[in-house]
């Protein structure tokens, strides 16, 4: 019933779209050529390279308003008309907008990219964006277009963490895609938790008592004894999953790597001896410990989390009181981020060139988006600048900067070992291996319940 | 103008019954699924498709799933139905408000199976009303995990089944036992009959044909239980799929748009459906076949 209304909102929003789509172009062809023209003109002076921009409607697809709300905040002229439809210059851009949930998001986007060659020109997607954990599926393939046909140079992009840029380059080493954000992540611990338990709440000595796995399986044992749980197994397995040796699927067959086995093998060690929990992200039950009374030590993730999650306008919140505080954790890894692609086939490229260039390399947007919106920003310099100073001090971190820790993890984060299978696998090995953890099954018994969901999901594939 | 009505319905069934049917069993004998944006076949396979079903085993094991979590909620749905259709269409009794009664039973029914799954959901959560009331009662010291125990997940599943249709099928009763002859009843009450007798020697066996009626139509219904596990387990039929039905199965392989694997185990899922139906159908109307 719920996918049967995720689709038939998807339905509406692309019907809706389609009419905006008409009624805009209409309206468009009855002003005076000469003036489209003329701005045509210029943009072909401006990148001889490209094709010049003959395109009357921008289609964006997205799953959220983030990146629409980013747009009409920093990027110059553009104006908002309503909900789903704005205006830059002569242009309308128009936003189909398609919830992630249940894969309708990608579902759309799929059969708005196939169906890209025999749209019409004023329905062809010039843009859309996609996450990191299934970028691949539409970086690896022709449908998005390499940033280098844009005219983007590496010298554009030098300023970008490198792990941002490997996430969008396909199997041919092109670059086709480009992240306003660098979402490195790490450890976020309550400050209370940390003093009763390490006697300190000092990043840096916290940072040093979960250096590594080994140490921070010790300090979850003390946890455990303290009466708190460390956090839940889900919780620590993006940080396993980000630093594997290899790739999830090699010549087609489901590998899993020695990382992600040790992830299983620490967690359900912490599970047993009740010092991690077994409860889903986002849930209620794992989100009780953003209270004093839930005795959670840590959550992990980037600056997003402890911005949007942790629910720092209710006073009650250890977030209200200022109690967090920010390490580097056990492994650097990252987590979420979105990355703007443009579709081939696009008859606006200067002006998605133009957007892709402002809204991920300017310093001066970014900088604004940092501070503004509380985006960690995919620039060095920025990032070192907010570091630096005190106004990347946050409250809710009890005064802490964590800029700097930020900075230092986005270098360090390593993705060259991912597949266009992650979404999947990371999915289905989750809630496999939660029979595992709950002691419903044995670990193979677990991980053949893995292999069958996964082969269901990707029928060219073989787990045995 | 008759025939154009009768004509409308043929028309229906042939575009929306017979015509996907077709396209099913047609879809079945081909390799056809996305891997990612790239489309593989349609490619003729002929019975592979049906052959990689029978081969892992999965399907034996989903439809017992799927037919103890139907009986599990249809036995005492059935026993429930039954002992509130003979107070309601027993005049001796005088119920009274048995209007407002019969709505509050339909109720549930009403509810959108997806938000009454989730509504159980929140209510049987770790940390969820029902656990912090057992815990405050003392019956258990801390909280049970009702979603990964096979029984309590599989009891949830047919509760929330029962509740949603008893008050329908109710009504269904209902009618049958208020198409039973009245003067039958008086002429047992005068010779002496108790109401024990009454209901078993009188009502129950005129009742057949619309117990059969509810019996199938549950069973087809049992068959396609879909949207409450799903929800409740978020899709995975957890623990180790134990309370994976069919569907959701079916479910499984439209994530890669396998048409040709969803479409042998719809033929499957189509055979079965038929067999149990006729069981059905057989068994409680031998009587009549002598």
């Amino acid at each position: 019933m719920k996918r049967r209304i995720v689709s038939l909102l998807a339905l509406t929003t692309m019907t809706a779209t389609m009419f905006a789509g008409c009624g805009g172009a209409a309206s468009n062809d009855a002003e005076p050529a000469t003036d489209t023209a003329a701005t045509e003109t210029e943009a072909t002076e401006a990148a001889a390279e490209l094709p010049a921009d003959t395109g009357k409607v921008l289609n964006i697809q997205c799953w959220n308003d983030e990146f629409q709300s980013r747009l009409k905040a920093h990027y110059p002229g553009y104006e908002e008309v309503d909900a789903t439809h704005g205006k830059i210059g002569d242009v309308d851009v128009v936003w189909t907008i398609t919830p992630s949930t249940d894969n309708a998001y990608q579902n759309n986007l799929d059969e708005a990219l196939l169906a890209q060659e025999s749209a019409a020109a004023d329905d062809k997607v010039d843009l859309f964006l996609v996450e990191a954990d299934y970028a691949l599926k539409y970086v690896d393939t022709d449908y998005a277009m390499a940033l280098s046909d844009l005219g983007i140079t590496d010298a554009d992009l030098a300023d970008q963490y490198k792990y941002t840029q490997s996430i969008v380059t396909d199997s041919n080493g092109k670059l086709k895609g480009s992240s306003w954000q660098a979402c490195s992540a790490g450890l976020i611990y309550n400050r209370e938790a940390a003093k009763e338990v390490l006697g300190t709440d000092d990043p840096d000595e916290v940072q040093a008592a979960v250096a590594d796995w080994g140490k921070y399986n010790e300090t979850a044992a003390k946890v455990a004894e303290a009466g708190y749980t460390m956090c839940s197994a889900y919780d620590t397995f993006r940080v396993y999953s980000n630093n594997v040796s290899g790739k999830w699927v090699q010549d087609n067959k489901v590998v899993i790597d020695k990382n992600i086995d040790k992830w299983i093998d620490d967690s359900k060690e912490l599970v047993d001896a009740k010092a991690e929990d077994t409860d889903d992200l986002w849930g209620d039950d794992w989100a009780k410990g953003k209270n004093p009374e839930g005795k959670v030590f840590c959550y992990f993730g980037p600056a997003w989390f402890f911005n949007f999650c942790l629910n720092a306008d209710d006073p009650a919140s250890i977030a209200g009181q200022g109690g967090w505080g920010y390490c580097v954790g056990p492994q650097s890894y990252y987590w979420g981020g979105t990355w703007i692609c443009a579709a081939t086939g696009t008859d606006n490229a200067n002006l998605v060139k133009d957007i892709i260039l402002k809204m991920t390399t300017d310093k001066g947007i970014l900088k604004d988006i940092a501070q503004q919106d509380a985006d960690c920003v995919n620039s060095k310099t920025v990032l070192s600048e907010l570091a630096a100073d005190d106004s990347g001090n946050l409250d809710l971190l009890g005064g802490q900067n964590p800029y700097k820790q930020l900075a230092e993890g986005a270098e360090k984060v390593d993705l060259s070992n991912i597949s266009a299978y992650d979404q999947g696998c990371n999915e289905e090995l989750q809630k496999a291996i939660k029979n595992y953890f709950q002691g419903n099954a044995t670990k193979e018994e677990a991980l053949d319940m893995f292999k069958k969901a996964v082969v269901e999901k990707y029928p060219e594939l073989t787990a045995e | 103008m008759g025939l154009h009505i009768l004509n409308s319905i043929y028309c229906n069934l042939l575009i929306f019954q017979l015509v996907p049917l077709a396209t099913t069993i047609y879809n079945s004998f081909f390799e056809n699924y996305r891997s990612g944006l790239t489309q593989i076949g349609p490619n003729f396979v002929g019975l592979q498709n049906y052959g990689t079903i029978i081969s892992n085993g999965d399907l034996p094991t989903y439809f017992i799933n799927t037919m103890i979590m139907w009986l599990m909620g249809f036995i005492p749905q059935i026993l429930l139905s039954l002992l509130l259709g003979a107070w309601f269409t027993d005049p001796s009794l005088r119920l009274k408000c048995q209007t407002f009664f019969k709505t509050v039973i339909y109720l549930p029914n009403l509810i959108m199976a997806s938000a009454f799954a989730m509504l159980f959901f929140t209510l049987f959560s770790d940390s969820g009303p029902i656990n912090s009331m057992l815990m405050q009662m003392g019956v258990f010291k801390s909280a049970y995990q009702f979603m990964s125990h096979v029984w309590t997940v599989r009891t949830l599943v047919a509760t929330m089944n029962c509740l949603m249709w008893f008050g329908n099928t109710t009504i269904l009763l209902m009618a049958g036992m208020l198409g039973i002859d009245p003067s039958l009843f008086e002429a047992a009450q005068v010779d002496g009959a108790t109401s024990t007798q009454i209901f078993y020697k009188i009502t129950l066996p005129l009742l057949r044909p619309i117990l059969i009626f509810v019996m199938i139509t549950s069973l087809i219904g049992g068959l396609q239980m879909f949207d409450v596990p799903q929800i409740l387990t978020n899709g995975t039929g957890d623990p180790m799929r134990s309370s994976m039905t069919l569907i959701m199965y079916l479910n499984k392989h439209l994530f890669s748009k396998n048409y040709g694997l969803a479409g042998a185990l719809s033929v499957f899922l189509f055979v079965i459906t038929g067999i149990l139906s006729l069981i059905v159908f057989k068994f409680t109307n031998s009587d009549k076949v002598k």
